[in-house]
């Protein structure tokens, strides 16, 4: 007997909103952008259940982009932060708040 | 077999049995496996070896690991417990996960996964974490440096090593690790012949990947004392160990599966029959092989020099013998049986000509300094791997879909233009002669 | 045996989030998002998307959470682990995140029973995920693949003149 699809939901909704708790409360850049991939990983699981009782494949290719763009994204946000720990010297978003000393 | 067992049975209690052996046996092959390295490195370095922990050496396993087991447990003050518990529970985690796809035989597998090799690759890249997290957790400069080069040289040069499995898999069709073996029967030719270049460049990605010499400058002593293995004592390092062994029996069971034909013999489909039984030629060759092993040790075993080990001696002559009656029989027996047992030789027998390789290079070649070795990985293996999934591709279109059938010819051509591709670019791949900056370089 | 599986790879996954979003060492939070992560994988391992399954595993797990360990490790100040975690927003940014979690939970508890789609969605599944990804990869969806390869390109390009130092 399948699951049935809401439950898929309901945990996507939970992974989702605790992402978004995570980059709202959290003041480490590095903590925000980790809760920022959980939370394309909920969406991840809410395209997956769908592709899987829709039938078809569409959803899956869509969670691969996804997974590129995390990647990517990844790569770039934390090589913004090392460049500006290296003039800063903080990772904490309430000190990151003069353009330039 | 499938018709013999029932279902419920053979989906549920098989696997877990298989998967108990493996747990159970895999601290005793990794034991021996260490036990055979520094007998070969004697050998080729004109010594002997252990010889004392029981005659010619052969307890000497069971005395290191008695020894680990009680040796004090060790825990620097800043280090992060729990991640210093944890890091090489999960290098071994790992390395034991990676069995559950492997294929010891056409029956002995604890899951045949449509995506086992994909499955396979993905545990690898998990063992990094072992390695980058007990550097961290040790709280010291020595072993986070080395966790640190560890990690980059597996990151180089897993997508190297991946790139080569894709051209093989590229001939096989499927992920499944029975269907490429099925595939190289089908197809009459192990995939080695095929792809020389891709297994040159599993090879070496290969013994990169399990840190080994002539790559092990992560925990070479002479260089960072131990790297991020430093601050590990007793059991906690016998860990660490068992994942490299295991880690290196799991890569030579890839390249055996995937570029040697797995469990098939050579010749897989030679049918000449012995004088009228049913019986093939060439399934005797380990029948002959063993008979000739039991001959070597009972020829040895007056001209040793002490009485107990005269005595052993003949008893591995005598364990030799039994094995050859064993292979023998299982001639005999039902279908399952005897392609399960002689699978099973010849998957054993081409798994350790692979770590006889690596144990042969070890103790041939110097070690590679760092940015030599980063500059080899991404400089000269992974354009020639890349290289080599586009001439592979190309060759097999030109077969499907545009008639060529030429098979040797194909892959004398492959070769040639990945050889010329490869001389290319070893001016690349070759550093220059004074060391770059260490971490500073542009 | 579905469902027990599916129950334990949930519970762990927001065990896991949960764990990770509060811990003060951004290690610990790393190691817990790595388990999340994890979990995710086995849920789309139960969702028969066997193919997504290994590469969560490989891109996400095995390559961006080694990113983040390393650049954790570089930038990892031990005066950290003694300040302040949480912002001054907190309060309101839970709040606000309880409000939008009900929302949707109203949304998918109200449409329940319209969501089961039942045999169409039994009949449709290719046996062969792997193979049917790809096809569907490399036929249908081939403009945005050549899209993520030239935004792969431009992140590596980005990421490596930003990091670089400035001699």
């Amino acid at each position: 007997m399948p699951i049935p699809i809401d439950r898929y939901l309901f945990l996507s909704l939970a992974l989702f909103s605790i992402g978004v708790v995570g980059v709202l409360t959290r003041r480490n850049v590095i903590v925000m952008l980790m809760s920022i991939e959980l939370i394309l990983n909920a969406v991840n699981i809410n395209l997956v259940a769908f592709s899987r009782y829709w039938g078809g494949v569409s959803g899956q290719i869509f969670a691969i982009f996804i997974i590129t763009d995390a990647a990517a994204e990844a790569a770039v946000g934390l090589g913004i932060i090392l460049a500006f720990f290296r003039n800063r010297e903080t990772v904490l978003a309430d000190e990151m708040d003069m353009m330039r000393w | 077999m499938n018709h013999v067992i029932p279902p419920s049975i053979q989906a549920y209690v098989l696997p877990v049995l298989y998967g108990v052996v493996v747990v159970a046996l895999l601290p005793l092959l990794a034991g021996y496996i260490v036990l055979l390295e520094r007998k070969v490195m004697a050998d080729m370095q004109a010594r002997l070896g252990p010889m004392r922990v029981g005659p010619h050496g052969l307890l000497q396993p069971i005395a290191d690991a008695l020894k680990l087991l009680i040796k004090e447990d060790i825990v620097p003050e800043k280090a992060d417990r729990f991640l210093f518990w944890c890091a090489p529970v999960l290098s071994v985690t790992m390395a034991l996960l990676a069995y559950a796809a492997i294929p010891f035989g056409p029956v002995f597998q604890i899951a045949d996964l449509n995506v086992g090799l994909l499955f396979i690759l993905a545990i690898s890249s998990l063992g990094i974490y072992g390695i980058v997290l007990g550097g961290w957790a040790s709280n010291s400069h020595y072993s986070l440096l080395g966790a640190l080069r560890s990690a980059a040289q597996l990151v180089s040069y897993e997508t190297a090593a991946g790139l080569a499995l894709v051209s093989g898999l590229m001939l096989a069709g499927s992920l499944s690790m029975k269907d490429i073996v099925q595939a190289q029967y089908d197809q009459g030719v192990w995939f080695v012949f095929v792809v020389p270049v891709g297994f040159f460049i599993y090879l070496v990605g290969s013994i990169a990947e399990t840190n080994r010499a002539p790559f092990d400058l992560p925990e070479a002593e002479s260089e960072l004392v131990a790297g991020y293995m430093t601050e590990y004592s007793g059991f906690r390092w016998a860990l660490y160990f068992l994942g490299e062994y295991a880690n290196m029996v799991v890569v030579a069971a890839i390249a055996t599966t995937l570029f040697l034909g797995g469990w098939l013999r050579p010749f897989a489909r030679y049918q000449d029959h012995l004088f009228g039984t049913s019986i093939e030629l060439l399934d005797l060759l380990p029948t002959i092989l063993f008979l000739a092993a039991a001959a070597y040790c009972f020829w040895l075993a007056p001209r040793q020099p002490v009485q107990i080990q005269k005595i052993v001696m003949a008893l591995v002559g005598g364990l030799c013998l039994v094995l050859a009656a064993g292979m023998t029989g299982a001639l005999f027996a039902p279908d399952a049986v005897r392609l399960g047992i002689h699978g099973a030789f010849w998957f054993l027998a081409k798994v350790f000509a692979y770590i006889y390789a690596f144990l042969w290079i070890r103790f041939t070649f110097p070690r590679y300094r760092f940015d030599q070795l980063m500059r080899l990985g991404w400089r000269f293996l992974i354009p020639l791997a890349l290289v080599n999934v586009i001439v592979v591709g190309t060759t097999i279109v030109l077969q499907q879909n545009w008639e060529w059938r030429h098979p040797m010819l194909s892959a004398i051509v492959t070769t040639a233009i990945m050889l010329g591709v490869a001389a290319f670019l070893a001016r690349e791949g070759s550093a220059p002669s004074e060391p770059a900056e260490v971490g500073e370089g542009n | 045996m579905n469902s027990l599986l599916f129950y334990f790879f949930s519970i762990l996954a927001i065990a896991s989030a949960i764990l990770m979003v509060t811990r003060r060492n951004i290690v610990h939070g790393a190691v817990f998002l790595i388990t999340t992560l994890l979990a995710t994988a086995g849920i789309f391992l139960q969702l028969q998307a066997e193919f997504l399954f290994v590469v969560q595993i490989i891109l996400y797990v095995g390559g961006i959470m080694v990113l983040f360990v390393f650049v954790i490790m570089l930038v990892n100040l031990d005066v950290s682990l003694h300040l302040v975690q949480f912002n001054r927003m907190k309060f309101v940014s839970t709040i606000l995140a309880v409000v939008l979690a009900g929302h949707l939970f109203a949304a998918f508890w109200i449409t329940r029973n319209s969501l089961n789609l039942g045999p169409r969605g039994e009949a449709m599944m290719q046996p062969r995920n792997t193979e049917s990804v790809g096809q569907a990869l490399f036929q249908n969806y081939m403009l945005p693949f050549e899209i993520a390869s030239i935004l792969l390109l431009v992140a590596m390009i980005g990421a490596v003149v930003m990091a670089k130092r400035k001699v």
